[in-house]
């Protein structure tokens, strides 16, 4: 067992284990795009950085790739790993704005706009696809091919490959399969996720069910509003 | 190809994984570039997955997958050769072979390529024929350059 500190929390753990599975053992949420349970960590899309070290030695690394070392002091959520994230995230947005899942995170970290020149790609080399064919299927049949710019995912001589069964798992396992939704909001860069949008909320309609679910938004407003009464 | 000369290079390197690049250099040298039927024989008798190899080979911008020619120019488009005047160098070479970067004249004499920089910027504009260094090249050069390569007729 090693000892570090995560969060200001001490803790005890397994030799071997990233900083990413700490996280999640101690339930501390980490964003992650490219990590999935049963597949080898790849660091691809570095959502899950971290901030190592004390005082002015720190540095940003990708929690999924880092082993747990004995003394090492990470933060999670500190302000500079939250700017980064966001920017990161920006950057995905504009590589797929159609990904569900990239949408989603976008909302979970308040991303309203996208800085970048968007691109309507359908492909952000997270490498799920490729590691699920490889590992789990045991097929090889689809890899990286190319390098820097042009890189992309495909069958060798992008032709039907031999050892493909069809069985679908890259689909299953991809994170930009699944589309966003369309609406309420407007279609753009930035799907107007539920948590971004202001939305129609019901306040005086107490019989009737928000659409939109438990964003909370609603409450929210009336607080506020309430507030402004109170003045 | 045949698969006797493949099988020869891959006993040379007795069929190391780790010696891929080495085996599939070896095998360019035969006829200048690598057919889909060679990397599928090498991906079967080493037993490397297909996707693997062609990673590989299209990682590395010294593998071809298209029939390359008899001799291959590279002209330099650095930044150094650039303010020297490369662009024009590789547009006359283009209009006198009639072909584009990354194209093979008909004739299978000749493939034109470029690179970034060659570490002789004080030679440039460069243009590098099968190995061999033609610097302060100019548009005016590019004729009798290419005559030492072009085929006797």
């Amino acid at each position: 067992m090693i000892e570090m500190t995560i969060d200001g929390l001490d803790v005890q753990v397994e030799e071997g284990s990233s900083i990413l599975d700490v996280a999640q053992f101690y339930g501390i949420p980490v964003p992650t795009l490219c990590h999935h349970d049963g597949l080898t960590d790849y660091g691809a899309c570095r959502l899950c950085i971290v901030e190592i070290g004390k005082g002015d030695n720190t540095k940003l690394v990708s929690s999924c790739t880092y082993p747990a070392e004995l003394g090492l002091f990470v933060r999670t959520n500190s302000k500079r790993v939250v700017e980064a994230r966001k920017v990161l995230v920006e950057l995905l947005l504009a590589m797929c704005p159609s990904s569900k899942t990239i949408q989603d995170l976008a909302a979970a970290m308040e991303v309203t706009k996208v800085r970048f020149k968007v691109e309507q790609g359908d492909c952000v080399l997270c490498g799920l696809c490729v590691r699920m064919c490889a590992e789990q299927m045991d097929a090889k049949a689809i890899g990286f091919v190319n390098r820097g710019k042009d890189r992309k995912i495909t069958t060798p001589f992008d032709i039907k490959s031999d050892v493909c069964r069809t069985c679908g798992a890259c689909i299953y396992i991809c994170p930009a399969c699944e589309l966003r939704c369309q609406g309420p909001g407007p279609p753009g860069d930035v799907c107007g996720s539920c948590a971004n949008v202001l939305p129609v909320c019901l306040e005086d309609e107490d019989d009737k069910m928000c659409f939109l679910g438990t964003c909370g938004w609603c409450y929210k407003e009336l607080g506020r509003k309430k507030n402004k009464e109170k003045e | 190809m045949k698969k006797a000369d493949i099988d020869k290079i891959l006993k040379k390197y007795d069929y190391k994984k780790s010696s891929l690049i080495s085996i599939l250099q070896d095998l360019q040298v035969i006829n200048r570039w690598l057919p889909q039927e060679t990397l599928k024989y090498v991906s079967e008798k080493m037993d490397i997955s297909l996707m693997d190899v062609y990673s590989l080979v299209t990682f590395y911008k010294s593998f071809s997958l298209k029939p390359r020619g008899k001799h291959i120019i590279t002209a330099c488009s650095g930044t150094a050769c650039h303010v020297r005047g490369g662009p024009k160098v590789l547009s006359e070479l283009e209009n006198q072979l009639g072909i584009t970067v990354g194209e093979t004249t008909p004739d299978k004499n000749f493939t034109l390529e470029t690179v970034r920089c060659l570490g002789a910027c004080a030679l440039g504009p460069l243009v590098v024929v099968d190995g061999k260094y033609y610097g302060q090249m100019n548009p005016k050069k590019v004729a009798s350059t290419l005559k030492k390569y072009s085929k006797k007729k």
